[in-house]
């Protein structure tokens, strides 16, 4: 088990060395860095010697050695666009794509997965079936539109929510958090919804199938002909065996959850790292994209990995124990 | 031990579609059927826009300012020479939207054809080779499925302007979606059809064609490839719908088709500017058809998935 | 004799917008304890809907449409649906065929068998846990109160199968239904777990339903058998009575269909209940007709057709990143020869190498070493694909699953016709067609049958599709991978008689490989018993048979069942006549 886990740690790290390649290979060779640092008149040899200063004229490798080192501690220089330090950019807005991404995860969890659950266990109930339709039109609208559209009713014609921006932040250190007022909250809801209604209808489709997949099962005919209760059946024996196998899917939603934040946080301008990314890929502003591939990847290994050792926990077959 | 009397069946194409369990759920099932019929009308409507669309949106001769921001033809202030009324530059709103439908339809169909080309020659290879280039081919799709496919289209994107020269932008972004939508895709095909593949390989089918002495890549094209093509339609389907969803965001956030030659998704991206105005209409409605189709697609798909999935019969 | 389990009239159906089908009808059968009832019948009879619907138990649409069920008197079809569920585990309890799909995987089994205990039995948890180990115990489990903390798949299959017997007991039933409870198993398991049921029985007084496709099972343990056939019962009794002298025609042609472990017979008797026989084969001049000519055996050879010289091959297990890496040795320095014209057989139990030897003569596996010899011919040392070719033209193989083995997208035609097209040995697609017509109608299915897809045949009659493929390069050599396991009993004598019919014809030598020891002595001329890929014994097979040398040999030999028990004093169900 002990190996198991080292081989997992030693697989996260070769994902990030490959995601760092790439996110490399943007910052170097896509576009041209000195461009995009100094003003036309700037002569030739003042480039030459800044190219010089910046270690462009290394040996690749080295500058790949080079990249690695200042990212894992977070530098990457400066935005082209905006001449502020990538570092602290990212820092400003981390806390708002991290507060609306962590509600969004839980509304999505703590609602889709007890509504998959029932619309498997009553299959023809009017509530499941008017569920299941709900969860049709959660996939088929796309995310941005439901954005609209609770803008203008909650934020246009009722005007009970506001329609952009965070509301008022409390600063806690480092952190900027909008939990602590009540703009802040209002702010949060809309968005919050948004941005989970996508993540939940998949989580409600993918918990329903698996679901009647195992109420189908050996083991669980066995357990009825022994006539166990049907709570017990449905919830002890059925349910663990759903959860397992949706663990891994489950996991990487949430992760999606943060990249789909790009798109709620552009319909209600909410100041996060979405948005920032988005002006970056307009204006081509490669150190901010680098930082922000690199950001996220980092954030779904940590999802992937920490859902691969739940799975060591939860499902004994994994712990390698011989008959 | 399962030797069960099977009683003896048409034998012609037509007969054995006509007794098969899909048209039967299909004509008992009346959502499938106005979802069909809607997503038939939409393409019908997308292919043959030039014919169909009451004016040429792009024409800038047929296009007037004076006629700039008119509501639907049934408020007040509407025309019916433009039934849903007209946007910021005076284009006719259905016209627009039928070529939109059209757009956001071949951006859709081209990168899911193209992420079904990538993903199940890899799932075939990886599959059926085994060995290392199994091992690095799923190592880079699960590298790959570590991230939301929004994200990897945006990066394409995002990659392609860095590297096309300014100008051509937007004359290539109908490429350059293409492709950033069908290689965030493709990773679902390849990953179905190698565990279809590995399954199919274990067949004594496979085994005889071996014992006779078939070279390999015989055996995969005319032997497995006709037996894993289940479960792709089922995901050509599903990603269909994702396509068209993830195209629409794109040009929503405005790094994908550019207004000259707008989709849906561009359609609702100028339309927002007015919507506090009171313009709601040049949102709405393209909003409307995107939400339409894309559920028409989704309805099909599901039937599909249930009508194939041998268990549930 | 009071009767615990009570079933008369009895019928079951289940309606589909195909019309309804009729799974059982009419069915009286009842049980008493101590006894065990067999219920026998080929698949499709009907006997697994009785036990669910004894249980209450049928999937829907399935559903009783008359009929009653008395357990102990009292009538239980009628009740509702909470009264039946105290009544499942607690009165009646149920075993199924695969053990592996049988258990919760997430729990231990303690776990499970407290669980069902505490819902029927009014005990305290410690008292649930200690009556828990007793159960381990009593089933046959080494070191229980260990044993009862694992979980399912730290068992090996036989052991999980004793684990689901107690599960079925644990609430002391006072019936048990069990379905195909040893299919899934091996035949060495398959003893024990039928011991250990009858001693449950003998000790607990309950009374059993044993389902089942295998007259050898019944005949080891069923102290009466019901045979049923297409949803009814068609004759009952002691079952000495049934298999020695039975009644009924259907019961007349199972039993004849059995092969017989005791001596050997020219063909399978048929009696063809069931008329899906096949259609009548014309007898044929092998000289004349195209399946005996141009069998380029122009080079003659010295010695046996096919001799394998210390063959071993070994599998790696694990991959690069899985952090196993043990190798697992399939074949262990293995030799042997095959005869001009004969049919050897090799036999085992699973894991035992057989199916790997079969790969490894047809160039499918490189051994790790040792050679392979056909017609004096080294065909380890060809490199060449084409040159292997020539080779795999003279040895075909058909293999164990009837519905795996022929692709079910392709036309019967495209796929008997492969073989023909590929090694070119016909002259233009018309003489492939006619060719392929005329094979059929050789194997017994007809030359219609050339247009039709494989889903629309039996499994019996896709296994004469895959017969048609093999003869189709008219090869000199064929191997028969476990090519009846998979079929029922009647199916299986109707195509082990078309496979002596056509090797007798053809001159064709043959590798028969099962692990079924009656069908390899009404098969094989010679033996070989394999086992951990070692070839234990080899002899002819009445020496085999008569006169094992090899232990192992005599233990696979005392596992046979025994419904023609002429060896006297050997004990077991029934007795001895047919001399």
């Amino acid at each position: 088990m002990i190996l198991f886990i080292l081989r997992r740690l030693a697989e996260s790290v070769f994902v990030m060395l490959a995601v760092a390649l790439i996110a490399f290979t943007l910052f170097r060779f896509v576009g041209d860095p000195i461009n995009n640092l100094v003003g036309q008149d700037t002569s030739l040899e003042e480039r030459e010697q800044l190219k010089e200063d910046l270690g462009l004229n290394d040996p690749v490798i080295v500058q790949f050695a080079r990249f690695v080192g200042d990212a894992a501690r977070g530098d990457f220089g400066y935005s082209y666009q905006m001449r502020l330090p990538v570092k602290q950019l990212i820092a400003e807005r981390f806390p708002a794509t991290m507060e609306l991404s962590m509600t969004s995860a839980l509304i999505a969890l703590f609602v889709g997965i007890p509504m998959g659950v029932y619309t498997a266990l009553r299959r023809r109930s009017l509530i499941a079936r008017s569920f299941m339709t709900a969860s049709l039109m959660g996939v088929s609208l796309p995310t941005f539109l439901i954005g609209i559209l609770l803008i203008l009713i909650f934020g246009v014609q009722l005007r009970w929510l506001p329609t952009f921006g965070r509301g008022q932040v409390v600063d806690l250190g480092w952190w900027t958090t909008g939990f602590l007022t009540l703009s802040g909250l209002k702010a949060l809801i809309m968005p919050a919804i948004t941005l989970a209604i996508f993540q939940m209808t998949l989580i409600v489709r993918l918990v329903r199938a698996e679901m009647l997949e195992v109420m189908r099962s050996d083991y669980v005919k066995f357990a009825r002909a022994r006539g166990l209760k049907p709570r017990v059946i449905n919830f002890s024996i059925a349910l663990k065996n759903t959860l397992v196998p949706v663990i891994t899917i489950i996991g990487l939603q949430v992760g999606s959850i943060i990249a789909f934040a790009i798109i709620t946080e552009s319909v209600f301008q909410w100041p996060g790292l979405g948005l920032l990314f988005i002006q970056a890929i307009s204006e081509v502003d490669i150190p901010v994209m680098a930082a922000y591939l690199m950001l996220i990847s980092f954030i779904f290994v940590l999802i992937n990995l920490a859902v691969d050792l739940l799975y060591l926990v939860i499902d004994p077959r994994l712990r390698g124990e011989t008959a | 031990m399962t030797d069960t009397d099977r009683t003896e069946r048409p034998a012609g194409l037509l007969a054995r579609l006509d007794e098969s369990d899909l048209w039967w759920s299909f004509r008992h099932s009346p959502t499938v059927i106005v979802a069909a019929l809607t997503t038939l009308v939409m393409f019908a409507a997308a292919i043959f826009a030039p014919w169909i669309a009451p004016h040429d949106p792009f024409d800038l001769s047929q296009v007037n300012l004076l006629d700039a921001l008119l509501p639907p033809m049934w408020e007040e202030g509407g025309m019916a020479a433009f039934p849903l009324g007209t946007d910021d530059q005076g284009r006719d709103m259905l016209s627009t939207i039928i070529y939109g439908a059209r757009i956001s339809l071949f951006v859709g169909f081209a990168s899911v054809a193209l992420a079904m080309v990538i993903g199940v020659a890899v799932g075939l290879v990886s599959g059926y080779a085994g060995g290392w280039v199994d091992t690095v081919l799923m190592r880079i799709a699960d590298v790959q499925l570590s991230f939301p496919a929004i994200l990897i289209a945006l990066l394409i994107d995002g990659v392609a302007r860095g590297l096309l020269p300014r100008g051509s932008h937007d004359a290539l972004a109908f490429y350059v979606l293409v492709t950033a939508i069908g290689l965030s895709f493709w990773v679902q095909y390849a990953r179905t059809v190698r565990g279809s593949v590995l399954v199919e390989r274990r067949k004594e089918y496979v085994l005889a064609a071996q014992v006779t002495g078939l070279p390999s890549l015989t055996i995969l094209v005319r032997h497995i490839l006709p037996n894993v093509t289940g479960p792709v339609l089922v995901i050509a389907t599903i990603q269909l719908a994702l396509a068209i969803i993830t195209e629409a965001t794109l040009s929503f956030l405005g790094v994908g088709i550019p207004p000259t030659s707008p989709s849906l998704g561009t359609l609702i991206r100028i339309g927002n500017d007015f919507l506090f105005s009171g313009e709601w209409w040049i949102t709405i409605f393209p909003g409307a058809a995107l939400v339409i189709l894309v559920l028409a697609v989704n309805i099909l798909g599901d039937w599909l998935r249930d009508a194939l999935n041998p268990k549930l019969r | 004799m009071t009767r615990l389990l009570d079933i008369s009239g009895l019928s079951v159906e289940f309606p589909s917008r195909r019309g309804t089908v009729t799974a059982a009808r009419d069915i009286t059968l009842s049980v008493a304890p101590g006894e065990i009832l067999g219920v026998v019948g080929e698949s499709g009879a009907g006997k697994s809907t009785i036990g669910a619907a004894v249980m209450g138990l049928l999937e829907p649409p399935g559903r009783v449409s008359g009929g009653e069920v008395h357990l102990d008197g009292q009538r239980i079809d009628t009740l509702p649906e909470g009264d039946k569920r105290r009544i499942r585990g607690r009165r009646i309890g149920m075993i199924f065929q695969d053990p592996l799909t049988s258990l919760n995987p997430l729990e231990t089994i303690e776990d499970q068998l407290v669980t069902t205990m505490l819902t029927h039995l009014d005990l305290s948890e410690a008292e649930a846990r200690a009556r828990a180990v007793e159960l381990i115990d009593q089933v046959g489990i080494p070191e229980p109160a260990k044993r009862v903390k694992n979980y399912p798949h730290q068992f090996s299959g036989g052991m999980r199968q004793r684990a689901v017997i107690a599960l079925a007991l644990c609430a002391e039933p006072e019936v048990v239904i069990a379905d195909e409870p040893t299919t899934a198993l091996d035949v060495s398991i398959q003893a024990q777990i039928l011991e250990l049921m009858r001693r449950l029985v003998r000790d607990r007084d309950v009374g059993m339903i044993l389902i089942t496709h295998d007259m050898g099972v019944i005949a080891e343990t069923a102290d009466r058998v019901a045979v049923m056939y297409r949803g009814s019962v068609v004759e009952e009794g002691p079952t000495d009575k049934i298999l020695l002298n039975p009644d009924h025609a259907y019961t007349q042609s199972l039993i004849a269909a059995v092969p017989r472990p005791d001596r050997r017979m020219d063909r399978f008797p048929l009696v063809d209940y069931s008329g899906e026989g096949a259609a009548p084969r014309a007898a044929f001049d092998v000289k004349t007709h195209w399946l005996g000519q141009a069998r380029d055996f122009a080079a003659a050879h010295e010695g046996p057709l096919v001799a394998v010289e210390n063959l071993t091959m070994a599998f790696h297990v694990g991959g690069m990143l899985s952090g196993r890496h043990e190798t697992f040795t399939a074949v262990d320095d293995l030799s042997l020869d095959i005869r001009d014209g004969e049919v050897f057989g090799l036999v085992g139990e699973s894991g035992s190498g057989k199916s790997t030897v079969a790969r490894l003569l047809t160039g499918i596996y490189r051994p790790v070493s040792g050679r392979v010899v056909f017609a004096g011919v080294d065909l380890t040392a060809i490199g060449s694909r084409r040159e292997m070719n020539r080779y795999r033209r003279q040895m075909q193989m058909i293999f164990q699953d009837p519905y795996s083995s022929v692709n079910p997208r392709m036309r019967v035609s495209d796929i008997v016709a492969e073989p023909i097209r590929f090694h070119r040995l016909a002259s233009s697609n018309a003489e492939a067609r006619r060719i392929v017509e005329d094979l059929l109608e050789h194997v017994g299915l007809g030359a219609a049958a050339a247009k039709k897809y494989p889903h629309e045949f039996s499994g019996g009659q896709r296994q004469r599709i895959s017969i048609a493929r093999a003869l189709a390069t008219r090869p000199r050599f064929l191997i028969c991978d476990e090519p009846t396991s998979a079929l029922d009993v009647s199916i299986q004598a109707q195509i082990l008689n078309l496979l002596k019919d056509l090797q007798e014809e053809l001159g064709l030598t043959m590798l028969f490989i099962s692990h079924d020891l009656p069908v390899i002595r009404q098969m094989c001329d010679r033996v070989g018993v394999m086992k951990g890929g070692r070839l234990m014994e080899l002899a002819e097979t009445e020496t085999l048979f008569e006169a094992p040398q090899n232990d192992y040999t005599r233990h696979l030999l005392a596992l046979m069942p025994k419904i023609y028990a002429e060896e006297a004093g050997e004990g077991g169900g029934a007795a001895a006549l047919d001399a």
